[in-house]
């Protein structure tokens, strides 16, 4: 029976969402190939084996745990090396990583040691006898590519927050395995990381996104926005370019084309007429609310509810009315 | 600027009619940091590009800017996989000793973001991705590489591969002299070794318009119906 290999994703010690997300897509690959196992491999600090049983909750059926002092950051040539060691040393046929920040670094390090393509954030995908056909978002958003990969094993990256992560509970068994390289004989390291941004939820990790764009005039105006996603809850903030290109907001709160893609459950668009590279980076979003004075704004086009008006009454308004509803749930 | 794609009978492609292809916004980038590099410590800027020969133009455009050589690596087609470009260009740049290659963290067309770190394994060579700070000193380099919410420090050394994202370097516009001496520049042709492609496109289709919004009203007396369509109909609250 082929199995599966899942790259789980860690940091702070802890599981990111995109973990959840890659193991459940590989427990997907391996039911629509016959039910075989899956494998996740999980990097971190010494005691993240702690952590490595939750991803049995979403399919893995084998968790290798790579404890290290050094690992504790992403360290690409060490990450690179194991997984690629891991790869060669059972017979399986595909392997998933998470399209993200980090998974983009690794997959195709992985790939082009093991001498295999890779299909590349990927929105969804299915097995077609020995191909893997891939959805992949091109010309930023506006073609949808569906790509035929070949060859064993298939490497695929999937896009955050793509493919929900469905439960399939199993008793996972936690193996530990040292890692393929000496952290010490790496030629890249990561000396520090710094912890950026305003919002305290990620971007990518966030299900319910608000986004503010020109049309609230001053970087303090965007008090509006933090407002109403600290109402949310689970909510983060974002921005348009033109709002990180005049400083109001900093560059990693960036949505779009040259910043970041998101695909959450909510997106409220703020102020934000709808330039083309903007949506690039959010037409995924499966509800989008647009507030905006002009009604001809294109980004009612895309928007799924709108409210025409003055944001500056419309934002106090939404933002109280959303604490009502949370403080009865 | 707004560009309508539409697909050719094939399905498999785009339609060509007034499409017009430029240098990827990232290469851009990762053009003016070499050319920026080279000035500040010597040494020179060679520019490749794997293509049909519309590529000529934009590598003529990097000699315009101040590259001081390209090289064409033919291909009447090119190939989706990125393994495949990565094996033509690592086969081109292993007996240059370069101090530095410079790729975009993603070609923008494509939407792939693989190229760059898979020579550097075909190379041997040391790699960081999509970095948006740089210093180099002494044989040694720092880069600084955006995550989700954080931004990671990273130490390497030389010979490197780095892929260049935004906010590091905006790339110049070409003079009139840099025009001029841009035609005298070499510009080589020579046939890609690709490798093999194993990632091919099926099919494309554009993305199925939104189904069209509402609505939903005017001013902050809409908040009301907002919120309760956000709850009962699409179930995100």
């Amino acid at each position: 029976m082929t199995a599966i290999l899942a790259v789980a994703e860690s940091r702070n010690g802890e599981l990111r969402k995109v973990a959840f997300e890659v193991v459940a897509a590989a427990r997907q690959a391996a039911e629509a190939l016959g039910g075989g196992e899956v494998h996740a491999i999980l990097f971190g600090a010494p005691g993240i084996a702690a952590r490595a049983g939750a991803l049995g909750r979403y399919g893995a059926d084998v968790v290798t745990v790579v404890e290290h002092p050094a690992l504790g950051r992403y360290s690409p040539e060490v990450f690179a090396a194991t997984v690629a060691g891991r790869l060669k040393s059972a017979d399986y046929r595909a392997a998933f990583f998470a399209a993200s920040a980090e998974g983009r670094d690794l997959a195709p390090r992985v790939a082009a040691k093991a001498g295999v393509s890779l299909a590349s954030d990927v929105t969804g995908f299915e097995f077609q006898g020995d191909a893997v056909l891939a959805r992949h978002p091109a010309y930023t958003g506006k073609v949808i590519v569906t790509l035929r990969l070949t060859g064993t094993p298939a490497l695929l990256s999937l896009r955050p927050g793509a493919i929900a992560p469905a439960e399939q509970p199993r008793d996972a068994r936690i193996e530990s395995a040292a890692p393929a390289l000496d952290p010490g004989a790496a030629r890249v390291t990561v000396t520090d990381v710094a912890a950026r941004g305003s919002a305290k939820l990620d971007l990518g990790e966030a299900t319910i996104v608000v986004s503010g764009g020109r049309g609230l005039r001053t970087a303090e105006n965007f008090k509006l926005v933090e407002d109403l996603a600290a109402a949310i809850g689970n909510a983060a903030v974002g921005a348009t370019r033109a709002v990180t290109d005049d400083g109001w907001r900093p560059a990693t709160d960036q949505i779009g084309q040259t910043g970041r893609l998101v695909s959450p459950d909510l997106y409220i668009a703020v102020g934000i007429s709808g330039a083309v590279q903007h949506l690039a980076g959010m037409r995924t979003a499966k509800t989008i609310v647009a507030i905006n004075k002009d009604k001809d704004a294109p980004i009612f086009k895309i928007a799924d509810y709108g409210i025409v008006g003055d944001l500056f009454e419309i934002m106090p308004r939404l933002t109280e009315e959303i604490r009502k509803v949370r403080s009865h749930q | 600027m707004e560009m309508r794609f539409s697909l050719a009978g094939d399905r498999k492609s785009l339609n060509q009619a007034g499409l017009k292809y430029e240098m990827g916004d990232f290469d851009g980038y990762a053009l003016e940091v070499g050319l920026q590099l080279a000035e500040k410590q010597g040494g020179e800027v060679s520019v490749f590009s794997v293509g049909p020969d519309g590529v000529q133009e934009t590598l003529r455009k990097a000699l315009a800017m101040g590259a001081a050589r390209a090289v064409q690596l033919k291909a009447d087609e090119v190939p989706f996989d990125g393994l495949a470009l990565a094996h033509a260009l690592a086969a081109e740049l292993k007996d240059g000793n370069y101090d530095l290659i410079l790729f975009g963290r993603v070609a923008t067309d494509t939407a792939n973001g693989t190229v760059g770190p898979m020579a550097a394994e075909l190379l041997d060579l040391p790699c960081v991705s999509s970095i948006s700070q740089l210093e180099i000193k002494g044989g040694r380099g720092t880069a600084q590489r955006e995550l989700e919410g954080s931004a990671e420090t990273v130490q390497f050394s030389l010979p490197a591969v780095l892929t260049i994202d935004e906010g590091i370097a905006r790339p110049r516009l070409a003079s009139l002299k840099g025009i001029m001496a841009a035609k005298k520049k070499p510009l080589e042709v020579k046939p890609a070794q690709l490798g093999p492609a194993r990632l091919t496109v099926e099919s494309m289709a554009l993305p199925p318009d939104r189904p069209a919004g509402r609505i939903v009203g005017e001013g902050a007396d809409a908040v009301p119906e907002l919120v309760r369509l956000l709850q009962d109909e699409a179930k995100v609250l």
